[in-house]
């Protein structure tokens, strides 16, 4: 079978899935539609396999690199779209994650989420997602790149949203949407800019006739660089890069695989993917490349600093995500798109694992997601704490878990550029500590220290219900039929399908860095060698450089594990009987007592990164509120006064008072009818007489 | 006897006939009046068809006869149902259509 034929299959099964579980909702309630969810996603991962196998097959650069087309889409204006997929190795590393990971965590929601009241639904939307990233990931040329990046924007939606009784999970959803469609503009008007000048949307014609058009002789660098800034609106808005990136944090409010799979280890790449992709037209505009290293390193800066003090557990992995793609997209615009695509990989499978992890403790806090309330799982939950920690390790960088190896080569490749690089390469390592501090915080403080009454009636073999259901954010009591945590709900303790995915992804989180250790073991570079050396040159950092950062990622991990086991794991003794008596009502009071005196000292600055850096309410002020008043005003100015009044109302009173004079004629009175009919008939004979 | 008369008679029995429609009240006899109004019709189709010696007015004649035979059928349908429905039979207490 080609390669080719193989990803056509995989991009065809998770759509049957899809469809059969959206037509066949009311058959199938039960673990069926699980099942058929992640067989269908499975499938699509095996397929995967037999696209890479037969890839392998291949030697030569041009033929690892197949484009297939079903049929012509359309042909207007002299430009030909083409149902057409690309596979090469690139695609390919897509490919193998999204299906694969994907298929981990629909494992895992068949027990996660046993006992929705939209379990089916649940399962057609994951398989659309699917389907829709295949779309994005396998597009031959810009026009099924749209289609899929559309897709998954409102598969993303429609999962945020999961739970549509629950009115903070709609506006996250709304929110989310908007944002991305901002993107999508963003994308369709640079894609438009560039058709103007190569005159084709298919992405290897693009590439292959890119210098020509592009290159410094052609005059045409500005109008890349324009459209390249613009199709990275697209990237931002739906990686969650700064000032894009609000909708994240609050994405949060979907169902946990939904965070676990959509908001950390697929779309949210997609900018990553985009930007690698693109790269013989990225590399012909050094101004795009600089706007995206220094985007990615303010958003991995800014959203580390704010993951340090929230407290909402899965805002927390949210904001490392975009930390860490931060990393990537810094990676991709440097040029160094092997270990930006290396980093995107494993990221993946630590990212994912974290999520399930944290949606396991949630389930234990019977949907609770405040830290303040989390204290000493250790002991309940040993499998889940153990996922924690390898999931910490790798996020932090410490080898030989698989983070350590892909972050330290991205910022290796940044500061190989030299000069002002540098800071990059410094904010990357500031970045690097902050993340170590802010992952080991949260498993510091849900794991350790004195037991809550959740943890100990855990450990006493009964799992916490909440007696009554509140929303986790406001906190407000729902209806059960907002689904979790209903009446069963499951921990990795406990259900065997979310044990066997987490331990899988944990099992990859710690040897994924087996796929690129730079200088000694590389496979996963020399498999997108041919994607990416022709046409670009590949910045392979000096061998100091990567040692350097290699140890200084070591130490700055260890340091920020350091710093969080100081604040965060040891707790002062009380001081009084009063503060002894406190932390005894309220166990995770003590996890704050050391931070809170550093909360204290610097309130402004806690207050400030609390506050999400006030990004939210810089937006509200500068767009939403605008927007807000521009439709008030064509509200009530506009709309009320000239279409409603004046043209449709005034349509409308016209037809009435017409009507309203041609009404008196129907009377109802048989004689009247038959009297008018008559004189009419002898008006046109006497017409007729007086004509002859 | 010339057409004249014929034709003389048909608007005569025509008129009676218009005259009935517009001033009974009961149903019944205006379809009655309605009658007349078509059999006069016929006469003038068939005195004209004589006068120009062409079978067609003959033809038309006919189809009025079925015409007329299927309306009758209708309008006493629709009169006996009125006359279940409601007791007073009077066209003019029949307004449903008003508008």
């Amino acid at each position: 079978m080609s390669p080719t034929d193989a990803a056509w299959i995989v991009l065809i099964l998770p759509l049957l899935g899809a469809v059969i579980l959206g037509l066949g909702f009311r058959v199938w309630t039960g673990r069926v539609a699980g099942l058929i969810g992640t067989a269908s996603v499975g499938l699509a991962f095996v397929f995967s396999l037999v696209s890479l196998f037969s890839l392998l097959g291949r030697d030569g650069e041009g033929e690892r690199q197949i484009a297939s087309s079903l049929y012509d889409y359309a042909t207007v204006a002299g430009v030909d779209v083409k149902m057409e997929i690309l596979v090469d190795p690139l695609s390919l590393i897509m490919l193998l994650v999204v299906t694969g990971v994907s298929t981990l965590i629909h494992l895992y929601s068949i027990a996660y989420m046993k006992g929705d009241a939209g379990y089916t639904r649940f399962f057609a939307y994951l398989n659309f997602f699917v389907f829709s990233m295949l779309v994005l990931v396998l597009a031959g040329n810009f026009v099924l790149l749209i289609v899929g990046w559309g897709f998954v924007g409102a598969a993303s939606y429609m999962l945020i949203s999961f739970w549509f009784r629950r009115g903070t999970a709609t506006s996250a959803g709304i929110k989310a949407f908007v944002i991305n469609v901002v993107g999508d503009i963003g994308m369709m008007l640079g894609v438009i800019l560039l058709l103007r000048h190569t005159g084709t949307v298919d992405l290897l014609e693009t590439f292959a006739i890119a210098e020509p058009t592009f290159g410094p002789e052609s005059g045409n660098t500005g109008a890349l660089t324009a459209g390249l800034l613009l199709i990275m609106v697209g990237a931002f808005a739906k990686s969650a890069q700064l000032p894009l990136h609000t909708w994240l944090p609050d994405a949060m409010e979907g169902p946990t695989p939904v965070s676990s799979l959509i908001h950390a280890a697929t779309m949210v790449t997609a900018g990553v993917y985009l930007i690698a992709r693109l790269h013989p037209l990225m590399e012909l505009a050094p101004t795009a490349q600089l706007v995206g290293m220094i985007i990615g390193a303010l958003t991995l800066l800014v959203a580390g600093t704010i993951a340090l003090v929230q407290t909402d557990l899965k805002r927390v992995i949210a904001y490392s995500t975009m930390s860490q793609i931060g990393y990537m997209i810094m990676g991709v615009s440097a040029s160094v798109y092997v270990a930006a695509m290396f980093h995107l990989v494993t990221h993946a499978f630590f990212k994912a694992l974290l999520f399930m992890a944290a949606g396991s403790l949630i389930s234990a806090m019977a949907g609770e997601q405040s830290m303040d309330k989390m204290r000493g799982f250790k002991k309940a939950m040993p499998f889940t704490y153990g996922a924690f920690i390898i999931g910490g390790l790798a996020l932090a960088g410490i080898p030989p878990f698989s983070g350590f190896f892909s972050k330290d080569e991205i910022l290796a490749g940044v500061a190989d550029q030299g000069g002002w690089y540098w800071l990059l390469w410094a904010v990357g390592y500031i970045g690097a500590f902050l993340t170590a501090v802010y992952t080991w915080r949260m498993i510091f403080r849900a794991f350790w220290g004195t037991p809550v009454p959740e943890a100990v009636e855990l450990e006493g073999g009964h799992l916490h219900h909440a007696a009554e259901h509140r929303n986790p954010k406001t906190g407000e009591i729902e209806d059960t039929e907002v689904g979790f945590p209903g009446p069963e709900h499951h921990i990795a303790e406990r259900a065997r399908p979310m044990k066997i995915a987490m331990s899988l992804l944990a099992l990859l989180a710690t040897v994924g860095g087996l796929l690129g250790i730079p200088h000694v073991l590389m496979p996963l570079e020399h498999f997108l060698e041919p994607v990416f050396h022709h046409d670009a040159p590949q910045h392979v950092a000096g061998g100091g450089v990567t040692i350097l950062g290699l140890v200084l990622g070591t130490v700055v991990g260890i340091a920020g594990i350091f710093v969080a086991y100081r604040l965060w794991a040891v707790p002062p003794a009380p001081k009084d009987e009063a503060a002894r008596q406190r932390v005894a009502d309220n166990p995770a009071l003590e996890a704050t007592t050391i931070s809170a005196g550093y909360q204290a000292r610097f309130a402004g600055l806690h207050r400030f990164f609390l506050n999400k850096w006030y990004f939210d309410e810089l937006i509200d002020l500068l767009i939403v509120r605008p927007v807000r008043a521009v439709g008030r005003v064509s509200r009530d100015g506009f709309e009320r006064i000239v279409i409603s009044g004046t043209l449709v109302g005034g349509t409308a009173g016209t037809v009435r008072g017409a009507s309203a004079l041609v009404r008196r004629m129907q009377s109802g009175y048989l004689r009247s009818y038959a009297a008018v009919t008559l004189v009419g008939a002898a008006a046109v004979l006497i017409y007729v007489l007086i004509q002859s | 006897m010339s057409s004249g008369w014929f034709l003389a008679v048909s608007a005569l029995v025509f008129g009676i006939g218009a005259i009935g429609v517009l001033t009974r009240r009961n149903p019944l006899l205006v379809l009655v009046s309605l009658e007349l109004m078509l059999n006069a019709g016929n006469l003038a189709l068939i005195t004209f068809a004589r006068m120009h010696n062409a079978a067609e007015g003959h033809i038309f004649a006919m189809v009025v006869m079925v015409v007329a035979a299927a309306e009758v059928a209708i309008g006493l349908g629709i009169v006996v149902a009125l006359y279940r429905n409601r007791v007073a039979v009077d066209v003019d207490e029949l307004r449903e259509l008003r508008g």
